[in-house]
């Protein structure tokens, strides 16, 4: 049997390209089921955008009836609870389609995810039986209640309380919860709040026809405006002893999973997003004329038509690679638990790479709809374009699901307990890099052949990394995590290793097995690569230069970074536009 | 009642066209294909034909001419609904030639109806539906708007000049359908994308028939002319446009 990776070993670990999937290796299936997604699209969603947005009402609860009607709700759950059976990455596969939907793809995200799988994943076989079935054809919609006013990031500062009923038959709720997908329509609301004086949350199974549950109207946001987003207040509601989710006090862990889940699916929706607003930008630059020809013959305007396809097509080679990685995992576990554990003990193995790839994911998005506004010039700040909805819409990505900064600690705070518990040896790779750097001599980026090359580079920005912690938690020890700005270096870098290396592993293995030309995607793998390097050089330098003080160390630590930030130099110019030309020979994103 | 649909294996209507060869050949290269628009609708109303219970439709089978490559779009029809698919291995050269290995197989098959669309939004020639027809000896009725079963007879409408022919038919013969048929094409959901993985698509090696057309060379369509702008107020300069560089006066 395969070999199942663990989370975080990429950063120990060398692996072969045949180890990784790849989106080119979709099968027939799986695309038609993608195509399925983009058609109800086209049909019910795009020609709607201004109603979507406008909340007309009942519209958006219709469009999730259709989507039911289509099988599209429930496309990962078990056939038993009227869903498809269909795997993790076909899951992904839908979920970067259904990105691609402005604010539907908010509601639809919210209710396939967070919005159901508590129930299906910690739920007992009556609650499962009971809710599942409907939530995956869409005639119950689901919501998500964690944040409350006064506990965001801090997840489980919440207020919200539950006290059992004289006759022991229900949980009496009180309280408010605050940002709530799908709060306008849902049907059935997780809702977390603690027991008694409980200090951790517990999870409770909450109908909307419960008493005393009352909403605020709609939030005014800035994006996805068709999105419903309310508050939700709980007096003396009743709920059901038995709709207590897994049990007493287990409601953190619930939280904590179902995040894990959210940010990887998060990772798939922007590339949908990401490819659109890619289309948006290369139809107009091939339009629109300004002295005499079609903007998109400037070198200005190539640059960022390549840079944003070159951190579409890295991000979506560090996706699947990781999405994959949940279904092996699944697989490997089958026999010892239910399917439902199995995946849930996934998505916590997975917590770094769900971390990097709602970090990366959102903020490539976010590049790409701005610089996509840019290349509209004036039009891009016209509400008449669809990237400037594309513009607002992309806003929220990194601020829900953990914010971005959140993401950051949670990607090294996992990293660093798995090093200290010896998952892999992180750490004494760490002190053997620490200890060799008086001997290290210039330069190491000369490595023969071509993927050869690359694989050293990375293997490099890895050794930068564990460097780095080896050498921050050997000052600041448990007080590490008080450092947070040291700390964000070392996740940048991290980010960029598991990116660079996803899309490196893509390229190769698209050449070597699927003997496919690749002659562009190698023009985007130098490009990533050349410019991770440089990054990482000055994240590492600020990290050094924000603790070591002694004077000999520092040099070392100075050594030692100028030699694993070497990269080959590339005619950046070069690379990039022949990336561009492509887009724009295409007109459309075609990687 | 066992219906067939003839079922093209198109570009997508958004394909940048190339042509290789020397401009005689179409080039293939990174085209997404789809199921020709209007023989989907062929199929969407064999669809809804079959499932109205008062119709005693007992199946509806897929035919297309075309590689391997054809074979995703075959699959989609299949999740859309059609019950089993056949392809006859071959390139769909010309008319003729899918006329005359669809009409084979159909007739060795033996079905009641034949549909398909009127034409497809590759090479547009409009021919294929009655040259099946010619081979099979069976009546075709084209240009079909409108479509329902009474017991053996089928009653159909067709749209012509100023209003509408309403014809009946018995069966068998061929249908050649247009817009009207059915409201919209469907799109495959979950349960028939993973039914359709179990349902037969056979492929059946093509009889003898030479192809009669050669091509000589496609053309892509001059570039359009920029737009002129003229000032409504300014009707001399827009008469001189006129007169003088589209020569229309
Ligand atoms: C449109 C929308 C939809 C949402 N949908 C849902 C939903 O369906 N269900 C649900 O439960 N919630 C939902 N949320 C809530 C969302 O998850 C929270 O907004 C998010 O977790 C941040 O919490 P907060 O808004 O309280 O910000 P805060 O936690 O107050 O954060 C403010 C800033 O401080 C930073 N910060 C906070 N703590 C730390 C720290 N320890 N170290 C460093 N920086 C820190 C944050 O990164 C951020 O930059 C939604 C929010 C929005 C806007």
């Amino acid at each position: 049997m395969k070999k199942i990776v663990k989370g975080g070993e990429f950063m120990v670990q060398d692996l072969e390209p045949k180890d990784i999937f790849i989106p080119e290796e979709f099968d027939e299936e799986q695309k038609m089921i993608a195509e399925t997604c983009r058609d109800f699209l086209d049909t019910e969603v795009f020609p709607n955008l201004d109603k979507i947005d406008r909340q007309e009402e009942g519209f958006v609860r219709g469009l999730l009836d259709k989507a039911g009607e289509l099988g599209l709700l429930g496309i990962s759950t078990p056939e038993e609870y009227e869903g498809f059976g269909q795997s993790f990455v076909t899951s992904m596969l839908a979920s970067e389609v259904m990105g691609s939907a402005y604010s539907f793809a908010v509601t639809y995200s919210c209710h396939t995810g967070i919005g159901s799988m508590p129930i299906l994943y910690f739920g007992n076989e009556e609650q499962k039986q009971k809710y599942i079935p409907k939530l995956s054809t869409g005639e119950w919609a689901g919501a998500y209640c964690l944040t409350e006013p006064g506990a965001g990031s801090d997840a489980n500062s919440g207020k919200t309380k539950a006290t059992l009923s004289e006759d022991g038959k229900h949980y009496i709720l009180n309280g408010q919860k605050m940002w709530i997908t799908n709060t306008g329509f849902g049907d059935i609301f997780t809702v977390f709040a603690k027991i008694d004086n409980d200090r951790v949350l517990s999870a409770f199974i909450v109908e909307r026809d419960f008493p005393g549950i009352t909403f605020n109207p709609e939030e005014k946001k800035l994006g996805i405006k068709g999105s419903s987003t309310r508050q939700i207040f709980f007096e003396n509601t009743p709920v059901p002893v038995e709709n207590l989710l897994w049990g007493r006090g287990k409601g953190f862990r619930i939280a904590l999973d179902i995040l894990h889940m959210g940010r990887i699916k998060l990772g798939g929706n922007v590339i949908g997003a990401a490819k659109m607003a890619i289309d948006q930008s290369v139809n107009y630059s091939n339009e629109r004329k300004q002295f005499g020809k079609e903007i998109s013959n400037f070198g200005a305007i190539k640059y960022k038509l390549a840079e944003q396809a070159i951190r579409t097509f890295a991000n979506e080679s560090a996706v699947y690679r990781a999405s994959k990685n949940v279904d092996e995992f699944v697989e490997a576990h089958i026999e010892e638990m239910s399917k439902e554990e199995a995946i849930v003990k996934a998505f916590e193995e997975y917590a770094i790479e769900a971390a990097i790839l709602k970090v990366y994911g959102s903020e490539a998005l976010d590049y790409v709809v701005d610089e996509g506004v840019q290349i509209h010039g004036g039009m891009g700040y016209s509400a008449e374009m669809p990237i400037e909805r594309g513009y607002r819409d992309s806003r929220i990505n990194r601020i829900f699901e953990g914010t971005n900064e959140i993401n950051r600690l949670v990607t090294i705070d996992t990293l660093n307990k798995r090093g200290a518990k010896k998952d892999y040896d992180l750490y004494a790779q760490g002190e053997a890099i620490v200890a060799g750097l008086s001997e290290l001599d210039g330069c190491n980026c000369c490595v023969e052949g071509y993927y050869e090359n690359k694989k050293a580079t990375i293997n490099n920005f890895k050794s930068i990394a564990k460097m780095l912690l080896q050498a921050v938690s050997t000052t600041f020890g448990r007080k590490m995590m008080d450092e947070q700005e040291i700390l964000n270096n070392i996740a940048n870098i991290v980010m960029r290793v598991y990116v660079a290396e996803s899309t490196m592993l893509r390229v190769q293995k698209k050449e070597k097995v699927l003997a496919q030309d690749v002659a562009l995607n190698k023009d985007m793998l130098d490009v990533l690569v050349y410019d991770s390097a440089e990054y990482i050089r000055k994240e590492a330098k600020d990290c050094i230069n924000s603790f070591v003080e002694d004077e000999e160390q520092h040099k070392l630590f100075m050594k030692g970074i100028k030699h694993y930030s070497c990269a080959k130099g590339v005619n950046v110019k070069d690379a990039r536009r022949s990336i561009a030309e492509k887009l724009i020979e295409e007109n459309k994103y075609c990687f | 009642m066992k219906l067939v649909v003839c079922l093209g294996n198109v570009p997508d209507t958004t394909t940048k066209v190339k042509f290789g060869d020397d401009g005689t050949a179409f080039d293939k290269t990174g085209v997404q294909w789809i199921i020709n628009p209007w023989d989907e609708l062929a199929l969407t109303r064999a669809m809804e034909l079959k499932e109205d219970a008062g119709n005693a439709v007992s199946s509806v089978t897929l035919i297309t001419v075309g590689p391997k490559e054809a074979e995703p779009t075959m699959r989609k029809a299949l999740a859309i609904g059609a019950d089993d698919a056949i392809r006859v291995n071959a390139e769909p050269t010309d008319a003729y030639t899918v006329a005359s290995q669809l009409a084979g197989v159909i007739k060795e098959k033996g079905f009641d109806l034949v549909m398909c669309g009127i034409e497809s939004s590759d090479y547009n020639g409009a021919a294929v539906g009655s040259m099946v027809a010619e081979f099979l000896e069976l009546p075709s009725v084209s240009a079909v708007s409108g479509m329902s079963i009474a017991g053996e007879e089928v009653e159909m409408t067709r749209d012509i000049d100023g209003g509408k022919e309403i014809v009946s038919v018995q069966t068998p013969f061929v249908a050649v359908v247009q817009k009207g048929i059915t409201k919209e094409p469907r799109i495959p959901a979950m349960r028939g994308i993973m039914m359709a993985r179990k349902k037969p698509l056979a492929v059946v090696e093509p009889t003898q028939v030479d192809a009669l057309t050669d091509f000589t060379k496609f053309e892509l369509p001059q570039p359009k002319a920029p737009c002129k702008m003229v000032d409504p107020e300014n009707v001399a300069e827009l008469v001189e446009f006129l007169q003088n560089e589209a020569k229309v006066l």
